[in-house]
């Protein structure tokens, strides 16, 4: 009996030792916990019900006026340039270069959902703007295009997503907030909004939104953040 | 001495394995939540914060964290969460499949009054501890307590991992900031049960051999 609890004893020393030497906080998509994150994808990807939608918290749950916080990784806030389209592309039948007004002539959805943001607070505000799957039909994606990237003029933040995802019904190309244009502050003319990710995926200021059939990374991803980042 | 009336050690062997794993991976569990914490350290929805929270804006120190930065903090919890849910899986199967709840977990009607008792014994009430076999009645509260809190801590930890797709779950929790809260006041009575358990140890030393070795199959 204290043989074995013995060697069980050992048996886990060792197993906690050699985890131990995997877990380099720095770069936590490597080594053990990057295993596990690996691990953590596959269950997160099969925990993803496509057809689940967020529930609406209500008009009493929209945050205070000026509450829902601001981010953005420019030293100043990102303006848009002169003549700002949004380029939609990648392995489509049509590749499109839409205007704010294109956009807007598109049908319209509205979603109220709660933000979920990495650090752990959360915000409710709603969004208006384009579902990424009509834009998907417009342009005539590739089925094969299995990822979305979107891409930003915030210092080159982007993010990439498993189209799943990306083509939720709750995902949309975002032009309002609250009822008013979104502001700058929020990622105006557009930025995408979705209920089914970390906020960290929703890219602001957008440039491109383009249809791959291989998975890039992302800003915050690269530097060691979940690139899944469901909720 | 009685005859040897019961075969089984006081502390089997998936007792020891699974309570010895506990220690490292509940550090774990708390060092890198705490770390995660620090990045938004209030409780509420961003601008409807939670009055009745005592510590707002105050991160939890640095000795108390594992990861270094968020994202090192969340892949430790992710990671090891799964190890801190077999190990509590493997020890309540051993638990029913072995029938070692029986002298383990807290039954009130049997345990409530021993508990009472016991408790009057600790704060000089009552001058000798009531009769026991394994554990008196406080001890089954607190060990159940503790299995109880570790099965309130995953549930709340899938409801915030999960708000979407677990949706029902968070709801069952009051929602997501909700979850949240009850996710860290989870640790918190954790933390006042180790402390708690650690201190009885100290008192009754013999306990911690038996821990180790697994102690005498006879009932002394």
């Amino acid at each position: 009996m204290t043989g074995r609890s013995g060697l069980s004893r050992r048996a886990w020393l060792a197993a906690v030792a050699a985890a131990a030497a995997g877990c380099d906080s720095q770069r936590p998509r490597t080594g053990f916990l990057g295993v596990m994150e690996r691990w953590n994808e596959r269950v997160q990807t099969w925990m993803f019900d496509p057809g689940r939608l967020a529930p609406d918290p209500g008009p009493g749950a929209v945050s205070p006026p000026g509450a829902f916080p601001v981010y953005y990784i420019s030293r100043h806030l990102p303006v848009a340039p002169a003549g700002w389209a949004l380029s939609v592309g990648g392995l489509v039948a049509r590749p499109a270069v839409l205007s704010l007004e294109a956009l807007m002539r598109m049908p319209r959805t509205d979603v109220r959902v709660r933000h979920h943001c990495v650090e752990g607070w959360s915000a409710v505000a709603t969004w208006h703007g384009v579902r990424l799957r009509d834009l998907a039909e417009a342009v005539g994606a590739d089925p094969r295009a299995e990822y979305v990237e979107f891409r930003s003029f915030d210092s080159g933040y982007y993010s990439s997503w498993d189209r799943a995802s990306a083509l939720h019904a709750q995902s949309i190309i975002a032009y309002g907030m609250n009822g008013e244009p979104l502001t700058p502050e929020h990622g105006a003319p557009v930025r995408f909004y979705a209920a089914v990710k970390l906020g960290y995926k929703m890219v602001k200021y957008l440039t491109a939104v383009n249809f791959l059939p291989v998975r890039t990374g992302g800003t915050w991803e690269d530097q060691g953040y979940e690139w899944f980042a469901g909720v | 001495m009685a005859a040897n009336t019961d075969p089984r050690p006081r502390q089997p062997w998936p007792i020891r394995l699974t309570h010895w794993l506990v220690v490292p991976l509940l550090a774990v569990m708390a060092g890198s939540g705490l770390q995660v914490l620090v990045a938004y350290p209030d409780l509420g929805p961003r601008g409807e914060p939670y009055a009745w929270y005592p510590f707002p804006g105050t991160a939890p120190p640095g000795w108390a964290r594992i990861g270094q930065w968020l994202a090192g903090g969340r892949h430790w919890h992710f990671a090891f969460a799964w190890f801190l849910i077999l190990n509590g899986v493997f020890y309540v199967g051993y638990l029913a499949g072995s029938g070692e709840w029986r002298r383990r977990l807290f039954r009130p009607r049997r345990d409530a009054r021993n508990a009472a008792a016991t408790l009057a014994y600790y704060l000089r009430l009552r001058k000798a501890p009531p009769d026991q076999g394994l554990y008196n009645g406080l001890q089954r509260l607190a060990y159940t307590g503790a299995l109880a809190l570790g099965g309130l801590e995953v549930l709340t930890g899938l409801a915030i991992y999960k708000p979407v797709q677990l949706g029902w779950l968070a709801a069952l929790f009051g929602g997501y900031d909700a979850a949240r809260a009850i996710h860290l006041i989870g640790l918190a009575l954790l933390v006042l049960f180790v402390i708690g358990h650690v201190l009885m140890v100290l008192l009754h030393p013999r306990t911690l051999a038996d821990m180790v070795t697994g102690g005498r199959r006879d009932r002394a």
